[in-house]
């Protein structure tokens, strides 16, 4: 990118560990280190990127051992470039849990011979982020074990997210996949369907089971059945317009998507909401943590059978729809954050609303721990299922919930404060096996401190603005745009301009209910964004899920699904 | 403020008293909904949730005191819709300072995914939000609404006015049509959305 610096970053003086021990590593294979924004982006010559990788994993300085994603990019336009020399960028972004540090590791692949050597060795989470992007942008891993379409279907001919990709083509897919993996013709063992349209999935994914008896022999994951590309539709859509499509990521938590992304633009502008739209964004989000934890946890239950806490705990959300129908008029696609703050202020009995709310979350959240925690019918489903280890969650790329359950105490509100989550007083939960077990009880007082953060935050609730006045990112009050010429031209130009950010890329993160929500966005300084990535929590999760499976018993694969709270809208996107 | 990390307890003692606390729990709940009237279900749909004020439903255009709408075909709508699902055609006025009108106007309300930026954007308040979300159609056609139609929907008797700016244009003020003659027929003024 033209953003990019051969010197250290300015700011500092001094360069960070990262860039200064690939520096002195690969020397010359190194080919260039940015920071914009306070992202460090590092470029690497294709033949050093998994040694790099390697190294900011293993070395102790830096200690990279969380990966977070992996993705293409399309720099068909790039005139810097003869050739297309570079035309495929190839973006990976990692973070240590250990040093609370973020890095962007890019290496490029020329249009001729997409080829990038695979990252599977060193990071267990990069399988199916490879898949992706092979899939999507036909970027070749070498050395993948299983180079497939992952989010299109078989039948798909082309690469749907290369620029140069045609579209509005449709593609039939007349004969489904039967058979996800090889089964011996004299095996005894049974293959199982669990899903795409199972009520224990939670969504539309699939799941093959190769059965022994009761026990899982070997299995198979498919995705991608409610894939809409929603990355590619972002290309070619303006900052604000990207709002209403974030709500139907995570569509338990649609909130959180949508405060995410606005924050996420906001770091592109350089810009800062008003404390009091932070404020209200932040107690909207722990009201949709509380709901996505409701549903995470109500659901698991109801797949073992439980079906009381289910509708015990609903009517709190219930509760959480109606304060989020009175604030902006829709239960779930909420589209209530403008880039720079909110759609409107709050109504006038706010406070007292989610009073109200927080008295009817503290009694189901009471009501259900006193049937499920000590419930020993419910425990002995739940305990020593679908353990998963510290390094191996960090491996993988798991966040939020689940990678606490596994003992890991990451929690971007507490590690990386955004929208002054460093005002409020409240506790990280962890666990220390890392089953269901153990995810259930993080859940269950991550709602409690959630309650804590929303009280606090409404005591201090700031007056004032809901949207910053920059004209050249909020539309004019509309009682300016009635009456006066300036405001009404102003407000012509932001709607049909946009906001046009400044060249470069950031990578804006939140604490989603599922874990680090993160979007990755590049900008050529046009109204549209050159590519948006979201780094979708429960995708690095539901990864894990094939492997977490294999050798236990099929009762427990459903225990473990419901509990890692997969969420269909974002793992398909 | 430091970071607090709490190890969450998974050694808590079980037994069977959690399973009849359970039990008590759930018959005390089902006679709160019974005779407490603490149900949160409705009885849809001879019974209606109640939307708020600000609710999202299908568009409505408004119009001028003299009936015709007040839309100036600007195209802002259309431009900044999500879902490109807003059509329109324009024709022109006589009068100086109006100049275009809408001669069509329709909303795919298929497509529609009720985000309301047709609302945020439009400089002239002609474009507000109903609050009905039960609009059934047998035909797709019949859910591609047009101009006259969103310009005055008896629907609106039932649920009022829902999404639309917070201020009024109060030089050139607006009516919607089916909210006067709800009042004029029927005597009913209709809950307007509270402004915070």
């Amino acid at each position: 990118m033209a953003s990019a610096t051969q010197e250290p970053p300015a700011a500092s003086g001094v360069e960070a560990p990262a860039a200064r021990v690939l520096r002195a590593e690969l020397g010359p294979q190194l080919r260039s280190v940015a920071d914009f924004r306070g992202d460090l982006a590092i470029t690497v010559e294709r033949d050093a990127w998994v040694r790099a990788a390697s190294l900011l994993r293993d070395h102790p300085q830096l200690d990279f051992k969380l990966f977070l994603d992996l993705c293409g990019v399309d720099q068909l336009d790039d005139d810097t470039d003869e050739g297309l020399r570079d035309r495929y960028e190839v973006v990976l972004h990692l973070y240590s849990v250990t040093h609370k540090h973020h890095v962007r590791l890019k290496t490029t692949a020329p249009e001729a011979a997409p080829d990038v050597p695979t990252l599977t060795g060193v990071y267990k989470g990069a399988n199916w982020f490879e898949r992706e992007a092979w899939d999507l942008y036909g970027i070749r891993f070498t050395g993948h074990p299983k180079l497939e379409r992952l989010l299109t279907h078989d039948a798909f001919v082309g690469h749907p997210m290369r620029k140069d990709y045609p579209v509005g083509q449709r593609h039939v897919l007349k004969s489904p996949k039967v058979q996800l993996m090889d089964v011996p013709a004299d095996s005894e063992h049974l293959l199982v369907n669990i899903g795409p349209s199972h009520p224990a999935m939670h969504g539309t994914f699939r799941v093959q089971a190769l059965m022994d008896g009761e026990t899982i022999a070997a299995c198979e994951a498919e995705i991608g059945y409610m894939h809409r590309n929603f990355e590619k539709m972002a290309e070619v859509r303006t900052y604000w317009q990207i709002i209403p499509y974030t709500d139907r990521l995570n569509y338990c938590s649609s909130f959180m998507n949508g405060h995410g992304w606005a924050l996420a633009v906001e770091k592109l502008l350089g810009i800062q909401a008003p404390p009091r739209a932070e404020a209200v964004r932040v107690i909207l989000s722990e009201f949709s943590r509380i709901m996505d934890h409701i549903i995470a946890i109500g659901t698991n239950v109801v797949d073992l059978g439980a079906i009381t806490p289910f509708f015990v705990m609903f009517r709190a959300r219930e509760d959480i729809y109606e304060l989020l129908d009175a604030c902006c008029g829709a239960r779930l696609t909420v589209s209530y954050v403008r880039i720079g703050g909110l759609a409107q202020d709050v109504p006038e009995d706010f406070e007292a609303r989610c009073r109200r709310v927080m008295k009817s979350v503290q009694e189901v959240v009471d009501q259900a721990d006193g049937l499920l925690t000590r419930n020993p019918i419910f425990t002995s489903r739940f305990k020593d299922v679908g353990a998963m280890g510290k390094d191996e969650a960090l491996s993988w790329g798991w966040v939020g919930p689940c990678l606490r359950g596994s003992g890991v105490a990451y929690d971007v509100r507490k590690d990386h404060p955004y929208s002054g989550y460093e005002q409020y007083d409240f506790d990280v939960p962890v666990g220390t096996v890392g089953d269901c077990y153990d995810r259930y009880l993080v859940r269950m007082e991550e709602m409690r401190q959630s309650l804590r953060i929303i009280d606090q935050a409404l005591r201090k609730l700031p007056s004032g603005p809901v949207i910053v006045d920059d004209k050249k990112v909020a539309l004019p009050p509309k009682s300016e745009v009635y009456s006066n010429i300036e405001a009404l031209m102003n407000h012509f130009k932001l709607v049909y301009d946009g906001i046009l950010p400044p060249p470069g890329e950031v990578y804006g993160y939140t604490e989603g209910a599922n874990g680090e929500l993160g979007y990755y966005i590049v900008s050529r300084g046009a109204k549209h964004p050159w590519r948006v990535k979201v780094r979708p929590p429960c995708f690095n999760i539901y990864q894990a899920f094939p492997s977490m499976i294999t050798g236990a018993l099929l009762a427990d694969a459903v225990a473990i699904i419901g509990g890692l709270n997969v969420i269909a809208g974002e793992l398909d996107r | 403020m430091a970071t607090r990390v709490v190890t969450v307890d998974r050694n808590l003692r079980t037994g069977p008293m959690p399973i009849v606390r359970g039990m008590a729990l759930t018959f005390k709940n089902m006679l709160a909904t019974w005779f407490g009237g603490k149900a949160s279900t409705v009885q849809f749909p001879e019974e209606k949730r109640k939307t708020s004020g600000r609710y999202r439903g299908v568009h409505i255009l408004t119009q001028r005191m003299d009936g015709t709408p007040k839309c100036v075909a600007c195209y802002m709508c259309a431009t900044v819709c999500p879902a490109e699902c807003i059509y329109i055609e324009s024709g022109e006025r006589p009068e100086k300072d109006i100049e275009k009108y809408p001669t069509r106007f329709e909303i795919d309300l298929l497509r529609c995914v009720y985000c309301g930026f047709c609302v945020d954007a439009c400089p002239e308040e002609a474009i507000v939000m109903s609050r009905e979300n039960d609009l059934v159609g047998t035909t797709r056609a019949e859910l591609i609404i047009d101009r006259d139609r969103l310009m005055d929907r008896n629907k609106l008797i039932e649920h009022g006015p829902g999404y639309r700016p917070e201020e009024h244009d109060v030089r050139r003020p607006v009516r919607i049509a089916a909210l006067e003659r709800l009042r004029k027929e029927h005597g009913i003024v209709p809950g307007m959305p509270q402004r915070g």
